[in-house]
């Protein structure tokens, strides 16, 4: 199907912005002490997150996982609200509470994030069973990696979505890797995608470095949710260009698979294409990264000069 | 005497057991190949040892993780399964809290479960309430279950060998943090016995008991009250099931005045477990009041600050004992 020249535009600003923003919390967590906790990015992922929000109305809702940032800015996070979390500063959309793992923007639809791996997928279910429940015109976006996929929730949770015809999309982001472990050494399974068939839902395997192909593939598997006609699980293949998080060396990485599937970049791809097809110029592309790049100093700007919560705010929040 | 992180020492009980027994094998995620590439992590370098038959990474699957425990320990062998982060337990736990813990039970005592299960524990990374979260009064509301959390490297490895020897499910709990502090661990096979304290630090003005990583911030309040005349007792409980009623009672009687410091939050820990027993049990031998010194009723946030909020530090355990000194 066709995509507009507007949403070309949207999934490559929200793409180079996802990839500054990571970027740059690879330099900020060489600073000792800089960002607290387990930074884990989604370099080389931003495909996925920005095709799939890209094909979502702002009313629809994404239930997202500890490689979160990428899904969020695709979704309309504020970067500096988004940074200041990571900072854990008290202005962060999460007040410290969160840190860079669970980040919860309940104000554009992403009202649950875990980094319990596979505790997305349940919570989606339910999501999605409200929205049918109330016959609202929206769907729920899971965003879950392909380790997630051995988790029992996968199992009972699409199940349950197929047999109740829930308006959600299984968004499985196989980064060839869980932790330290290859794709092939987690399941003996060809794809993830497969097992969709076992539960009666259609699942097919998407190439997750060309924001086209993940944006033309969750647009469908949007409409048939709106249309009734249940769940969907899509498997995007793309690669996880740094560690698991940033402490990790990667030792059991093999640097020319890193190096082939830098290659693939998704970004250039789309650049490429908007500037071959006539809709970007290369002047059009180098005001853009400035802006963003600009954007994203600011950001990292708003939370230096954030102050930390006070020690007993962590008493607050508790109880609703 | 070598000195050693607790990662290290768990390194060397597992090294050992091994070796000693073929029954003994391990799983889990990343306990193989991991992405921590340190010789400080417990299970460093035993794939490269033993080989993929005896260490055994699985995949995100930790209700398979534990079953595959029960399911072996049945059978004679002697798992020893790692769960990464204490939290992560509860997918693991209808395996051990519905199974490992009632099977032998249900069986009138004719079947026995001899696992391991490691779990690290322990806030101070930043990394919030889904990493961090301290769950063992969980586990010792199972009736079944050994509980085990050592607060030295030596200690985790003499209690370590003895829950992998032991014929009963046995929660081995790990705090990370001292993962990267270093201690002397001797380099015999003492055994250390599941379900004996030991009394870190005499005294005869007031007892605190702790376990794990609190026995240090127990130590570091003692040596400040000191400075302010208060000789304070601190027993370490290394068990927490069973519990070494003796120990905790010897000492009250002694001392009159109890502290009970754990990290996990407040409401339902096991400090309210240890004061029912003295109450039941030494009432009489109180000058003052019971006090406890915990986490507050929240999940453990992330911010530097909120995080330190959280943590009982020496200060404020030392404030807890102030006021119960001024007692009695
Ligand atoms: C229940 C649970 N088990 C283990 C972990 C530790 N852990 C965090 S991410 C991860 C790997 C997840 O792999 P995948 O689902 O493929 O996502 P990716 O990290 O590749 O994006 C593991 C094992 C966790 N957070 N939660």
């Amino acid at each position: 199907m066709e995509i507009s020249g507007e949403k070309k535009m949207e999934m490559l600003r929200s793409m180079i912005l996802s990839r500054r923003f990571s970027e740059k919390l690879t330099e900020l967590c060489k600073i000792e002490g800089k960002i607290p906790g387990m930074v884990i990015l989604s370099t080389g992922q931003e495909a996925v997150g920005s095709g799939v929000c890209a094909a979502l109305a702002p009313r629809d809702v994404i239930i997202t996982n500890h490689r979160s940032h990428n899904h969020l800015l695709a979704k309309g996070a504020d970067p500096n609200l988004l940074m200041a979390e990571i900072y854990c500063k008290k202005t962060g959309y999460n007040k410290g509470k969160s840190g860079t793992l669970h980040i919860a923007v309940p104000e554009i639809n992403a009202p649950c994030t875990t980094t319990v791996v596979g505790g997305g997928i349940p919570i989606a279910v339910g999501r999605a069973f409200a929205q049918q429940y109330r016959g609202e015109d929206a769907v729920t976006v899971c965003f879950f990696g392909d380790g997630a996929a051995d988790e029992g929730s996968f199992h009972e949770s699409l199940n349950l979505a197929a047999l109740w015809q829930l308006p959600v999309v299984f968004v499985c982001e196989n980064n060839v890797y869980a932790g330290a472990q290859r794709f092939e050494e987690h399941t003996r399974s060809k794809s993830i995608a497969d097992r969709g068939a076992g539960y009666g839902m259609p699942g097919f395997v998407v190439d997750g470095n060309n924001a086209a192909s993940v944006f033309n593939a969750a647009r469908e598997a949007r409409q048939l949710a709106l249309s009734g006609g249940g769940p969907t699980l899509i498997e995007y293949r793309t690669y996880r260009c740094r560690g698991h998080g940033e402490q990790d060396p990667q030792h059991y990485q093999p640097k020319d698979e890193i190096a082939a599937w830098m290659e693939k970049c998704p970004i250039p791809r789309l650049s490429g294409d908007m500037i071959a097809e006539g809709i970007l110029t290369q002047d059009q592309l180098g005001r853009l990264e400035d802006e963003i790049r600009d954007s994203v100093e600011a950001a990292v700007g708003f939370a230096e000069s954030s102050p930390y919560p006070e020690p007993e705010d962590a008493l607050e929040d508790v109880f609703a | 005497m070598q000195e050693a992180g607790m990662g290290q020492a768990v390194n060397e009980a597992l090294r050992e057991e091994m070796t000693r027994d073929p029954n003994v094998f391990i799983a889990g995620e990343g306990v193989g190949v991991s992405i921590h590439d340190s010789p400080l992590m417990p299970t460093h370098g035993l794939l490269e040892e033993f080989g993929e038959k005896r260490v055994r990474d699985t995949p995100v699957s930790e209700a398979a993780i534990a079953g595959l425990a029960v399911g072996a320990s049945e059978a004679g062998m002697r798992p020893v399964v790692e769960i990464m982060f204490n939290p992560f337990f509860t997918l693991a736990s209808d395996m051990i809290v519905n199974h490992a813990a009632k099977l032998r039970y249900l069986s009138g005592g004719k079947s026995a479960f001899p696992l391991v299960v490691r779990m690290k524990s322990g806030s101070g990374f930043g990394a919030g309430c889904q990493h961090s979260h301290n769950l063992e009064a969980w586990v010792c509301h199972s009736p079944g279950l050994k509980v085990v959390m050592p607060s030295t490297p030596a200690e985790a490895k003499g209690l370590l060998r003895s829950a992998i020897r032991d014929d009963n499910p046995v929660i081995f709990i790990e705090d990370m943090n001292l993962y990267f502090a270093f201690m002397p661990v001797p380099e015999d096979d003492t055994l250390i016995p599941i379900g004996k304290a030991d009394v870190k630090r005499e005294g005869k003005d007031v007892t605190v008991v702790a376990w794990s990583r609190m026995v240090h911030t127990a130590l570091a309040a003692a040596e400040q009250m000191a400075g302010e005349g208060a000789d304070v007792e601190v027993v370490d409980l290394r068990t927490l099931v069973p519990l070494d009623e003796e120990a905790i009672l010897t000492s009250v009687k002694k001392t009159g005045r109890l502290v009970v410091c754990h990290e996990a939050t407040r409401t339902g820990g096991f400090a309210g477990e240890i004061s029912a027993v003295v109450m039941e049990k030494a009432f009489s031998s109180l000058k003052a009041p019971f006090r406890r010194v915990t986490g507050p009723d929240i999940p453990v946030p992330a911010s530097p600050p909120l995080e330190a909020f959280y943590l009982p530090s020496p200060e404020k355990l030392a404030g807890a004992i102030r006021e119960i000194m001024n007692q009695g």
